[in-house]
Parts: structure tokens; C-alpha cells; sequence
């Protein structure tokens, strides 16, 4: 079970990543419960697929979210995929599965996730990260709280400072 | 200008603090030099070929005499005694020591500055016209637009891994003295129907891939400036390349899409944003303009005896006051121009001393602010025209009274091989011959307008492709070579410059611009500037003239 940082606290989730090539070469890996399964291959077998409430999806940073559409609120989790630090990509892709999307679940960040990137991660609606290997999980807490306030609107502050500011 | 409240400087402070704990990481090897490296790079310092490269954020140029002193302070402090003032209004030091980077940002934060985004694949510092709110052909000034675009890309968490790096410029007059058209984001205050609003123009630049760019909204209320901003951003941060670092900025993205594609694009996303929480209020909008109020002027006539009598008793102090000064909004006041590019000083370079001489003659002449100018100069926006005599005698005394602005031998330079890791030639030593073949003046001030542009390197700092004569450092197995271009502009009628041709080793630069000049002399008619003669004659004679 890994363990993660999930709504600022360190647990251990059920919730484990299947990779493509595990699926594709042995799809009764999808029976088992808590998997995180490729977005294309849940998208091919959603019919199967439909009612499964201990499964999530996880999604490649190329991977259009907006595709979610209509099937996400069964799923207890959706993991963002960042390959590389650098690949920006999956911020956006949180942040349409909190808005349009009106996802309720754990979004969570896996892959090349680091400390210093956390925070961006949370204000974008991120709320569970399973850090890459490398990572030291109890300093990377105090990465959460590294700014008091944020100029923008964004998910964890929905009104931006200006409307504080001036009423 | 804008001055900080609790939240800004609360945020500022906290990076300080923030990237304090990632330098002690990395220095204590707990951060891996890569890692590091895109942390870092978010705060603008790079790792140079000589040391390492801090850029400071002058947002949209504006400085007060009091910021100044601090960058004179700094830069003995922590540099050689000098701070470099670039092409996108930032100041760059070429010295500090990395470990010593968080002091340096500490003094930095408590004279309300900073160098947040000023590298890295982020929303860069917003840039403007130097002469907003004193322009004379000004719709509104674009200052506080620039300020509320500055607070909105500040840390915005969506976009600070974007493919690329990402520029937005705003300009609020009719003339652009804001590149606004070579920017990824150019927002431009226009009227219509009596209303002002915002034309919108995406995916210019130039660097490898030199784009005029395409207006891409004709016209936006002013509530909507942010969630439209983000909207484009969005579209960007998603569908961008990220395969190919030289594909990766928008324009490549906005040409592959086409500019009504992108458009579309934006449109639609923008229907999920719009009049949600960034729509700006007007008690947002007031509270921003509230800080670019007109200062403590007096009432006063335009040229006064003061100045008719000087200008009558010195020709140099005319030359001076014909190339360096401009019209005002104000009766009475004009705007003065100290160009930074005195021969053999690299342009753009000041020293501790002259940063404190501009501070103190800002507070004595121009209600203590300067603007930073992205020709790399910098201009007093405020002075009474009846003072404007002894400003110049003291402006003589310290070496900044050039009267070379706008001139052939005011050239924009980046830093090039000499200090830049990226660059494939010498940009400053070019300059500086160019500076001292065309010593003479009443040569210069005959020549009028002309634009040099020098970029040591394909990433095209010194902007040589909206030069009315571009230069162009290159690599050709191993030596330093120069491709020199002909008939850009970055006025409003935006224009890229043309290739003339092979290119050329440094020594014979000097003569290459000589005979590029000389075709002008025997060409022009009448009052044409240099780039009008081009426009009109086109390429071939000087190529013929420079390839004979």
C-alpha cells in the first residue's frame, strides 16, 4: 500500500496505479479492487466498467480530462500523471475536473511529484500526492503552507485578493 | 507608483523565506542540482559562463529614487558595482554569489522588488510603455492594467510550468513603444464607441521563429481582462508542444491552429470563465489606478523663457533637447531621456554611482520616480521644462547626457559572449565599434532615427529582428560570426527584418553598417527616416552596395 499525503496528513491508500502494458497484457487486473487504471483503457471498457465504485483512473498528462465527462463521479479517485518536473499540464487538468467536471473525489498527483511543487498542486485541487521515490514525505508537509495568501482565485481559495481587498 | 500593502509584501517576504530553504537544500545536497535548477530559475537566477545571473522584475519599468539607491546599494554589495538594465525593463546583475542569493532578495523585498518569474517556463514581468501617463498620444494609461496583470501572474499555480516561457506587454497609446506586436500577449487599450477596452493580440515573438502577431479579440470590456487572460493561458498550458523546446512557444502553437482556430479555442474556453471570481470590480480596478494619480504638478506654460534662452545659447544642450526630450500631457513639463549608452560602456550597464546620481536627480526633478526603457535606457517622466537647463549641466557633469536617443549609435545589445552561457558571439564589443566608427555627431543627428539591434544568439535578447538594421551573432565552426538584417521595426506598423545576406567576421561590421548608411544618404528624399527610405527602395540596393 503506498503511502501519500492526503488532505495534509500522511496515510496509507488501498489505491495502487496499474500501469497500460499490465492491463493490456492481463485485463483481469481491472477485477481487483482499489486499482487505478489507464484512462484509454477505462474509457474502451467503461460498459463493463459501470458501477464499480473501489475502482479509480488515472490519467497521462496528454490525456484529454474533459473525456471524464459524465463518468466521474463513481470513482473515489483520479490520479494526474507528471512525468517530468516541467510538465504543466495536469494543473490544468485538475483544475477542470473541480470545476466543469464538479468533481467531489480525491485527486491525486503520482509520478515525478517533489516537494516544491505541492503547493501549486494543492491550490489547483489536488488533495493527495504520492510523492516520487526520492522524496522525504514528512518534511515535503510544510511545502502546503509556504504562502498565507494568493493573488488569483483558484481551488483551495476561491475568491481572489482583490475582492478581499476592496470589498 | 504602486506601493505594497501587508498581502504584497507578506508574499514577497514569504518567498524570500521560501527559496532561502531551498538554496540551504541544495547546499546541503539535499535538493539535486536539476531540481534546484528549475527552482531557481523561477526567481530569476541563472548559471552563467562567467558566475551566476540574477534578473530583477522592475514591473512595467517603474522605479522609485528610493529602489534605486537599494540597486546601487546591491550592486556593491553583492556585485562589481554595476546592474545591467535589459531589453524587457528588468535589471540583471552578473556577479552575486549563489549562496549568497537570499540576502541579496531579502534587500530586495524590503524595498518593495523582487525576481519572481523573471526566468523559467512562467508568466515573465509585464511590460509597458515608458511614457504611460505622460504620453501625449495616450488613450489611458496602461500602468495599473500591467499592475493587476502583475498581481494575477504572480505564483499563479496553474502557470508556472507552462511549455515555455510566456511575455505579456500592454500599451495604452496610439504610438507602441511597448513591442506590444513581438509579445506572446500584447494588450492594447483602444477606443470604440467612445468606450475603452482591450484589443487583444496573441502569439508574436521573436527569437528563431521571428512572428508579428495576430489580434485574435478586437475588443474587450475591461471586466473581463483576467478570465480572457486565463483563457488563453489555458489553451496554451494544454495544448502547447512540449516535444521540441524551439516549437514550444504559443506562436508556434496559434500558427498551427491558425489565429481564427485559436481564437475559437480561447472563445470557448473563456465561456466557462467568464464573469466567474477574476472578473475584475471597480473597486478593484479604483483601488489600482488610485496609485497612478497625476503628481504635485504646477501650473505652468509651456516653453518658458528658461528654456527658449538656453536653446538659444547652446547648440549642444539643442541637440541634447532635440533627440532626448519629448512632449508632456502637462503644460509646462516634458519627459527626459538618459540614454545609457555612452561609447565603450556596455549598453545598458550602469554604474553604483550613476544609479544614486539618477536617484537623486529623479527626487530633485521628477517627483522621485525613473521608468526603465526596453530601448535600455532610462527617462525621467516628470521634469519642468524651465529646469531642463540645469538637469542636462548636471546630466553632463556624470556622463549621462547623450544626446545619441533614437540615434544610430543608441544600439540595443544584449550581454552576448561575454557574459551570457547561451550566446554563440560577442554582442558588446560590436556595439562598441559601431559606436566608434559614427563618433560624429551632427553625422548622427543628420542620420536621424535609426534603430541598430544586436543579439548574440538566436534567442534574440537584443530583439535584431525589429532593428531597422539587425545583427546577429552566429556559430560557424567555432568562430564568431555576424548576420546582419535590414528593415525591422517595433513601431506600430510592426515589421520583421530581411536577411541581407552571408554573413560577415566582427572587424568588418563597422564598414558593413557604414555602407547600409550610405545607400540611405544617396537615396532618401526629403525628410525620410532610414526605415522609410527601405520601405520604399527595398533590399537589393543594399545588398549591392554591402556585396560589391
Amino acid at each position: 500500500m503506498p503511502t501519500i499525503i492526503r488532505d495534509s496528513a500522511i496515510i496509507e491508500s488501498p489505491f495502487w496505479v496499474v500501469s497500460l502494458d499490465e492491463v493490456t497484457e492481463n485485463s483481469g487486473v481491472s477485477d481487483q479492487p482499489n486499482a487505478l487504471l489507464p484512462q484509454a483503457f477505462f474509457l474502451q471498457h467503461q460498459t463493463a466498467l459501470a458501477g464499480r465504485k473501489d475502482l479509480g483512473v488515472w490519467l497521462a498528462s496528454s490525456d484529454d480530462v474533459e473525456a471524464l465527462a459524465g463518468l466521474v463521479h463513481q470513482l473515489p479517485v483520479v490520479a494526474l500523471h507528471f512525468p517530468m518536473f516541467g510538465d504543466g499540464r495536469a494543473y490544468s487538468s485538475a483544475v477542470i475536473l473541480r470545476t466543469r467536471l464538479q468533481y467531489q473525489g480525491e485527486i491525486r498527483a503520482i509520478g515525478d511529484v517533489r516537494r516544491d511543487e505541492l503547493e501549486q498542486m494543492q491550490r489547483c485541487g489536488i488533495n493527495a500526492f504520492q510523492l516520487a521515490e526520492d522524496q522525504d514525505i514528512h518534511a515535503s508537509l510544510q511545502a502546503l503552507s509556504a504562502f498565507s495568501f494568493s493573488y488569483q482565485a483558484s481551488i483551495d481559495r476561491p475568491t481572489p485578493l482583490f475582492r478581499q481587498r476592496s470589498g | 507608483m504602486y506601493m505594497y500593502d501587508n498581502y504584497d509584501q507578506t508574499l514577497v517576504d514569504e518567498r524570500v523565506e521560501q527559496y532561502r530553504d531551498q538554496t540551504r537544500r541544495f547546499l546541503a545536497g539535499e535538493l539535486p542540482a536539476e531540481e534546484f535548477q528549475h527552482l531557481r530559475l523561477r526567481n530569476g537566477l541563472y548559471i552563467q559562463r562567467l558566475a551566476p545571473m540574477l534578473r530583477v522584475a522592475v514591473p512595467y519599468g517603474m522605479l522609485s529614487a528610493v529602489q534605486l539607491r537599494k540597486l546601487a546599494y546591491i550592486s556593491r554589495h553583492f556585485d562589481r558595482g554595476y546592474a545591467h538594465f535589459t531589453t524587457r525593463q528588468n535589471v540583471q546583475y552578473n556577479w552575486p554569489k549563489l549562496e549568497e542569493v537570499p540576502d541579496l532578495l531579502a534587500e530586495l523585498a524590503s524595498v518593495q522588488m523582487h525576481a519572481i518569474q523573471t526566468s523559467g517556463n512562467c508568466i515573465r514581468n509585464t511590460t509597458s510603455d515608458q511614457y504611460a501617463g505622460v504620453a501625449t498620444d495616450e488613450i489611458e494609461d496602461a500602468r495599473p492594467w500591467a499592475e493587476l496583470i502583475r498581481q494575477w501572474s504572480t505564483f499563479h499555480p496553474e502557470y508556472n510550468w507552462l511549455p515555455r516561457k510566456f511575455k505579456i506587454a500592454v500599451t495604452g497609446a496610439r504610438e507602441d513603444r511597448a513591442a506590444v506586436q513581438v509579445h506572446d500577449i500584447g494588450v492594447r487599450l483602444i477606443e470604440r464607441d467612445g468606450v475603452v477596452g482591450f484589443q487583444i493580440l496573441v502569439g508574436g515573438g521573436l527569437g528563431r521563429t521571428p512572428v508579428i502577431a495576430p489580434v485574435i479579440r478586437e475588443f474587450l470590456d475591461k471586466q473581463h481582462l483576467l478570465t480572457y487572460l486565463e483563457a488563453i493561458l489555458r489553451v496554451y498550458n494544454r495544448y502547447g508542444r512540449r516535444d521540441n523546446k524551439y516549437k514550444a512557444r504559443i506562436k508556434i502553437l496559434v500558427r498551427a491552429m491558425t489565429a481564427e482556430v485559436f481564437a475559437e479555442r480561447v472563445e470557448e474556453e473563456w465561456q466557462h470563465l467568464k464573469d466567474g471570481a477574476e472578473t475584475l470590480t471597480d473597486a478593484e480596478i479604483n483601488r489600482v489606478k488610485s496609485f497612478f494619480t497625476l503628481p504635485d504638478y504646477q501650473s505652468l506654460h509651456d516653453k518658458p523663457a528658461a528654456l527658449t534662452d538656453a536653446l538659444g545659447l547652446s547648440l549642444a544642450f539643442g541637440a541634447w533637447h532635440k533627440r532626448n526630450v519629448k512632449g508632456h500631457q502637462q503644460l509646462g513639463y516634458a519627459i527626459v531621456n538618459l540614454a545609457m549608452k555612452a561609447t565603450a560602456e556596455a549598453p545598458g550597464d550602469a554604474s553604483a554611482e550613476q544609479l544614486e546620481t539618477i536617484a537623486e536627480l529623479a527626487e530633485e526633478y521628477s517627483f522621485g520616480e525613473v521608468r526603465v526603457t526596453h530601448e535600455q535606457n532610462v527617462t525621467l517622466a516628470d521634469v519642468r521644462q524651465d529646469a531642463l537647463f540645469t538637469l542636462w549641466q548636471k546630466l553632463c557633469e556624470v556622463g549621462l547626457a547623450s544626446p545619441n536617443l533614437g540615434l544610430l549609435t543608441d544600439i540595443i545589445c544584449c550581454p552576448g559572449g561575454d557574459y551570457c552561457s547561451l550566446a554563440n558571439a560577442k554582442s558588446l564589443p560590436v556595439a562598441e565599434a559601431i559606436q566608434r566608427q559614427f563618433d560624429d555627431l551632427d553625422y548622427l543627428h543628420d542620420l536621424g532615427d535609426l534603430d541598430i539591434n544586436i543579439s548574440g544568439c538566436m534567442n534574440a535578447c537584443g530583439h535584431h529582428h525589429v532593428g531597422n538594421i539587425g545583427i546577429l551573432g552566429v556559430d560557424k565552426k567555432g568562430a564568431e560570426f555576424y548576420q546582419v538584417s535590414i528593415g525591422g521595426t517595433a513601431s506600430s506598423t510592426a515589421a520583421l527584418a530581411q536577411i541581407l545576406g552571408p554573413s560577415f567576421a566582427r572587424d568588418a561590421i563597422p564598414n558593413v553598417i557604414q555602407k547600409l548608411v550610405n545607400v540611405y544618404l544617396e537615396r532618401r528624399e526629403a525628410e525620410e527616416h532610414f526605415i522609410d527610405t527601405f520601405s520604399r527602395i527595398g533590399i537589393q540596393p543594399y545588398k549591392d552596395s554591402v556585396y560589391a
